[in-house]
């Protein structure tokens, strides 16, 4: 397990952690690889881990009634996914694909969630990362929402 | 001029293909004309075909407008007034040796079309070159076989809002993938078309990247009406968009744009 401590720590999204940190969230962390189409989590289930992804893609998807499934977003290299295991009610929200053969590190989360509550400091550095993860991701859906009514007002 | 084709791209937009005749019509990527519709009026459209094609005028119009609406309905045969070339060009030949960035979004490739022609046309010219094109949809992309034929030269990579499970591309909007481009920072030269807002988004994103303001071209749509810098229609400041753009970097019309009463 140790061979990823330098991977953690290269990470942008763990930039910075105090050592002593990197060090616990490898004890937390495991090696998981996903195949073409296999669903990765649906919503509604238990959110007790997040994911860096190391290489691939992964998409996230709605189910609509009457359309079928409709992607909202992509997700490649570097990229964070799973904020539910830190807000209650700890339910993944949306359904996880992979795209194509992606191998990322599984984070447990419901552990983490633990050594949160006991050390507030660790659940201050968690938080701060990903409130920065879950803002850009609340801006970019705010742009993409003024582009449908910039388009909208084109198609009048 | 004559329009000697009419192609339907998606909903709502449309290529016309003029012929220019013998003298053909030269002009540089990024430029535009005024396209006058007889009884309709006159707009500023980007020129959208490859720069050394001179014997075809293409231009791709998006039907919102009384005469955008009426350039759409034109069909071979067809005459129409042209005035032009008019405006600055993408600075596509000191990008040489450079590494190239586009990043744009449904009918804003239009106007990049004819830089990303010459690139593909001089490909050992340039470095890394990467398109980052994005849509609403996947049927609402342009140009879709051009994007194919790109793709063996230069990395293309398509972005749309939403789209069923078959896609295969990205989601999402394309500010989202800027960071996802492994650009080199010192060596790319980005050129960006949107609208503003979404262009202030872009350019935010790219200084996080790394690369700075006067590395970052973009065109920008004013109220053009004379097209030669008198009328003062497309004023911006001390610019005017019609003769010393549209085509600017983005250092010398950052604090104009930032501006909301311009």
């Amino acid at each position: 397990m140790h061979d990823l401590l330098p991977f953690l720590a290269e990470h942008d999204f763990f930039k910075d952690l105090d050592e002593k940190y990197l060090s616990l969230l490898v004890g937390c962390a495991k090696n998981v690889r996903f195949e073409p189409e296999q669903v990765i989590h649906r919503e509604g289930e238990p959110a007790d881990e997040f994911y860096l992804i190391r290489k691939g893609k992964v998409r996230v998807e709605i189910h609509s009634t009457g359309i079928g499934p409709v992607v909202i977003q992509t997700l490649t290299d570097g990229d964070v996914f799973g904020s539910n295991w830190l807000i209650p009610p700890y339910k993944w929200l949306f359904d996880y694909r992979a795209v194509e053969r992606t191998r990322a590190l599984s984070m447990d989360g419901k552990c983490l969630r633990g050594k949160c509550d006991e050390d507030h400091d660790l659940g201050y550095a968690l938080m701060m990362r990903f409130s920065q993860v879950l803002s850009k991701r609340l801006y970019m859906t705010r742009m993409q929402l003024l582009l449908e009514l910039e388009s909208f007002e084109d198609d009048e | 001029m004559t329009v000697s084709k009419v192609e339907k791209e998606t909903r709502g937009t449309f290529t016309l293909e003029l012929d220019p005749g013998e003298s053909g019509f030269p002009f540089l990527p990024g430029q535009f004309n005024m396209l006058y519709v007889f009884g309709n009026g006159e707009v500023p459209i980007s020129i959208s075909g490859d720069p050394e094609r001179p014997d075809i005028l293409v231009h791709t119009v998006r039907a919102v407008g009384k005469v955008s609406k009426a350039l759409c309905r034109l069909r071979p045969g067809d005459v129409l007034g042209v005035r032009g070339p008019y405006g600055s060009s993408w600075p596509v030949d000191a990008c040489r040796e450079r590494d190239i960035l586009f990043v744009t979004g449904g009918l804003g490739l239009a106007p990049l079309r004819p830089a990303v022609f010459h690139i593909f046309n001089h490909r050992r010219d340039y470095g890394k070159v990467i398109l980052l094109y994005g849509a609403r949809s996947p049927d609402r992309l342009l140009y879709t076989k051009e994007l194919e034929t790109w793709s063996r030269a230069l990395r293309v990579e398509p972005a749309v809002g939403s789209a069923g499970p078959d896609w295969k591309g990205h989601v999402g909007i394309v500010t989202n993938f800027i960071a996802r481009m492994d650009c080199d920072p010192a060596q790319t030269k980005a050129m960006i078309c949107s609208s503003e807002s979404m262009m202030r988004s872009m350019i935010s994103e790219l200084n996080l990247l790394g690369i700075p303001d006067r590395e970052i071209h973009l065109t920008l749509e004013r109220n053009m009406k004379c097209g030669l810098g008198l009328c003062g229609h497309c004023q911006l400041g001390p610019t005017f968009v019609c003769k010393n753009g549209p085509v600017y970097s983005y250092d010398r019309v950052k604090e104009l744009l930032a501006k909301r009463e311009l």
